[in-house]
């Protein structure tokens, strides 16, 4: 064997589950996002007093696969003057960023993707901004007015909120006291409690901070559809335009999964050292027959042969997931009552199943709210939006930094009782929240006044 | 220090100025107006709006149609408020005939009138509101429309372009049930409105991105011939409905809302409550319908004496007057319209400057331009 076949093949065999992970992840990602999309066709629908899609499948179930094979086919199209190279590379990196940065996370606590990185955190942030610069080159090489706006307004826009989102995370650091994945929920399961309820305004900075580091609603200026067309996407079309906007709503699934890691206790279900509510774990089972049970109840009603086949199809599925995890758990409780004794113990996927089913319910409630905002909100001006930047979030997230650390510093140093701690420091930063707040309001008063009267001498928006 | 930095921040650059092309291709410029905007950073310095992409020549058909033929024509000029045109040509060529329409005919106008300018106001929320980003307030709005045109879908079988009146009158006696449908919308708008106020009202991003957006003093409304809604929420109380009452409006107790700002959040309180007055003024109208004829006397031929007349009704978007000049045959010599979203148009470049590039589709929201209108 040559040596270069040798050392592909030592490379292959140190590397191989990495990669049999990295394939997974291009292969199912892309399918996942497809159907958030689908969800929140759906869900806005549903809040707008319509059906949503309704033709491609029952209920559109089918709409991402057409969707997608629509975009695959179409004319692929590079503007004129576009500069080739970037315009070619630039969603490919808006793309990659996303999906690489979901290597990092943990699904469960044997169920990670790639390997517990010891500075996860700031792997799956260093590498989700990233996608940054996919957006600045795609702006930037369309060689058009709205889409160098676009990529302007993004720049400025995502390099302000994650300074913000990043001090967001820093205080839940703080509580965790390390920067890996696993770590920081076990830190949690040792402390009994969700940061999230240790550190509520740190958890709501982020709540808004990766809402804009996503571009979506309230916060989409760079692709504001009724001012810039699309923004840094609008001469984008076919599977580059897709590319972009699968790294979008992987980049969601990212930030979600950052909350729910870092605030929302990652895997662990509700209330996980409480020992009476140990009935939870059979939620997830429960959860799936429910789904499977209302598709049957929903195939009577189907008006097309092929669309009962399919609902029973989804049941059927819903049924078997809830076979999978229930059934390590059935025999679990078998033996301990001293049952079917000659069956093998599958004790050992409970966590990791069930670590599952929590994470991603956590995920889809984050994400949830992400698009019941987008629904209901209208959308900042930029100025407005660089405002409650710098002006409120950033300054609330130092303060609220200090606040967990005197928090903690009081409860471990002077021995306070925990939530006493946490209810103090709270409130200081609650005060300067609103401290600030009002500052805000009378800065834009000021601002407006002076837009009617001596025509735009307000604060620089991009200054930042 | 700082603030020369920002004012001048493109000859500090070194930077042009970024010119813009806005349309008429764009998804915000309700129709094909095209804007020409000159930008400093997002900061509008300077626009040119070109307008002409959806000319039809309208008052020049008028020339070669009899005043019969020319009625349909005038409900493609502002295709959101078809009604309101109708009344507004039928009453002009009735006034040219020195005609009167009967008084069922003028209240039975007056209530298909006042549901055409909810449904035009509601295109303006719907269409308005997601110009500023909120997705949902459209679905609301529709929905409601849907209902109005319903009922002129019943009432003459269009639900757009009706020519629901005729010259004298009316060309159709109300349907059965058509008080009764009215009222059922009335009774269900209020609660629908409520709908609107919960969304947008109090919202503070709403406030934030319509609040001294756009001002507009009442001097620069009169200087610039702005009418309607706009002039109306600059604080001028001017409204033909009762300063010159046409069809059946003496007969009624409604309010003229003003604003005190001239912004677009004025702009936007203005036009919700009118739509709560318009509601108040159906369900007064339907308690009493007079009976008696539709039509007044016209005659087939209309052949109005050599002579000139103006006339002008308050359509949901202004002032609508039609000017029309009568050689004695049965075609009209000359038809000259005055449009309330031309006329508003013009005060678009006042409104924009300093402001930025998402003020302008805020603004251009809050003129209410229907293009079919402007071009004509």
């Amino acid at each position: 064997m040559s040596p270069t076949m040798q050392s592909i093949v030592n490379f292959l065999i140190t590397w191989w589950v990495e990669l049999v992970c990295g394939v997974v992840i291009v292969a199912v990602v892309p399918l996942v996002a497809g159907y958030v999309v689908l969800v929140e066709r759906k869900l806005m629908a549903d809040m707008q007093a319509r059906l949503g899609p309704m033709r491609v499948g029952p209920h559109g179930l089918l709409q991402p696969i057409a969707d997608a094979v629509k975009l695959l086919i179409k004319e692929d199209i590079i503007p004129d003057n576009a500069d080739t190279l970037i315009f070619w590379l630039a969603p490919v990196i808006s793309m990659t960023a996303a999906l690489t940065s979901m290597g990092a996370i943990y699904f469960g606590p044997s169920f990670g993707v790639a390997r517990d990185i010891n500075v996860g955190i700031l792997f799956v942030l260093g590498v989700s901004s990233l996608g940054l610069l996919g957006i600045v080159l795609g702006g930037w090489a369309s060689n058009s007015h709205y889409s160098i706006i676009g990529a302007m307004r993004s720049t400025a826009q995502l390099v302000s909120y994650e300074t913000a989102g990043g001090l967001a995370i820093v205080s839940g650091l703080l509580l965790s006291g390390t920067l890996s994945i696993r770590a920081i929920v076990n830190a949690q399961n040792q402390s009994q409690v969700w940061f999230v309820f240790l550190a509520p305004v740190a958890f709501f900075i982020y709540l808004v901070a990766s809402i804009a580091e996503t571009n979506r609603a309230p916060f989409d200026l760079p692709e504001a559809e009724s001012e810039l067309v699309a923004g840094y996407m609008t001469e984008y079309s076919g599977f580059r335009w897709a590319l972009y906007f699968l790294g979008e709503y992987a980049n969601m699934i990212v930030v979600a999964s950052v909350a729910t890691t870092l605030f929302l206790g990652g895997w662990l279900r509700p209330f996980p050292n409480v020992h009476w509510l140990r009935w939870l774990d059979f939620c997830p089972g429960l959860f799936l027959a429910l789904i499977g049970v209302y598709s049957i109840y929903r195939a009577g009603k189907q008006p097309v042969a092929i669309q009962v086949w399919f609902m029973w199809a989804v049941a059927l599925g819903c049924f078997a997931v809830a076979v999978i995890f229930g059934f390590p758990l059935f025999v679990h409780k078998m033996h301990t009552w001293g049952l079917l004794a000659s069956l093998p113990s599958f004790d050992f996927v409970i966590p990791g199943l069930n670590g599952a089913f929590w994470f991603l319910l956590k995920v889809a409630a984050y994400i949830y709210v992400f698009m019941w905002l987008r629904f209901t909100l209208p959308r900042y001006r930029f100025d407005q939006l660089m405002h409650i930047g710098w002006y409120i979030l950033i300054p609330l997230a130092i303060v609220n930094v200090l606040a967990v650390g005197v928090a903690m510093l009081l409860q471990y140093e002077a021995g306070w009782n925990r939530w006493l701690a946490l209810i103090v420091t709270t409130i200081f930063t609650l005060a300067t929240a609103a401290y600030l707040v009002r500052l805000h309001d009378r800065r834009t008063e000021n601002a407006s006044t002076a837009v009617a009267v001596a025509e735009g001498r307000t604060t620089d928006s991009y200054a930042g | 220090m700082r603030e020369d930095t920002n004012h001048n921040q493109a000859t500090l650059l070194g930077a042009d100025e970024l010119v813009l092309n806005m349309g008429p291709q764009h998804p915000s410029t309700h129709g094909v107006l095209r804007v020409k905007l000159k930008l400093d950073g997002e900061r509008v310095r300077g626009t040119e709006c070109v307008i002409g992409y959806l000319h039809r020549g309208v008052e020049k058909i008028a020339e070669h149609r009899t005043y019969q033929q020319f009625a349909p024509y005038v409900d493609r000029m502002d295709y959101v408020a078809a009604v309101s045109n109708g009344l507004g040509y039928c009453e002009a060529v009735e006034k040219l005939l020195n005609a009167e329409a009967p008084p069922r005919a003028r209240v039975i106008r007056t209530i298909l009138t006042e549901l055409q300018r909810i449904a035009s106001h509601l295109v303006w929320l719907g269409t308005h509101a997601l110009d500023i980003g909120a997705l949902t307030p459209l679905f609301y709005c529709f929905r409601e429309r849907e209902e109005i045109l319903k009922i002129f879908e019943k009432y003459c079988g269009a639900r757009l372009t009706t020519h629901a009146f005729r010259i004298g009158g009316l060309q159709y006696e109300a349907y059965d049930g058509f008080e009764k449908d009215v009222e059922r919308f009335c009774n269900s708008f209020e609660s629908r409105i409520q709908e609107y106020v919960d969304l947008l009202t109090g919202n503070s991003i709403w406030i934030g991105r319509t609040r001294n957006v756009g001002v507009l003093s009442a001097e620069d409304c009169i200087a610039l011939g702005a009418s309607g809604p706009i002039l109306r929420a600059s604080g001028v109380k001017w409204d033909l409905r009762k300063a010159q009452p046409y069809a059946a409006y003496d007969q009624y107790q409604f309010e003229i809302p003003v604003g005190t700002r001239g912004d677009t959040y004025d702009r936007y309180m203005v036009r919700m409550e009118e739509m709560r007055q318009s509601r108040l003024i159906c369900l007064q109208a339907i308690e009493k319908i007079p009976e008696g004829p539709i039509m007044g006397k016209v005659g087939k031929v209309l052949k109005p004496a050599a002579g000139e007349i103006y006339h002008s009704i308050e359509a949901p978007k202004g002032i609508l007057g039609y000017y029309i000049v009568s050689d004695g045959t049965t075609q009209p010599y000359r038809v000259r319209v005055r449009p309330p979203s031309f006329v508003n148009l013009q005060a678009f470049d006042k409104m924009v400057q300093g402001h930025l590039v998402a003020d302008v589709v805020a603004i251009i929201g809050t003129l209410d331009i229907v293009l079919g209108e402007v071009d004509r």
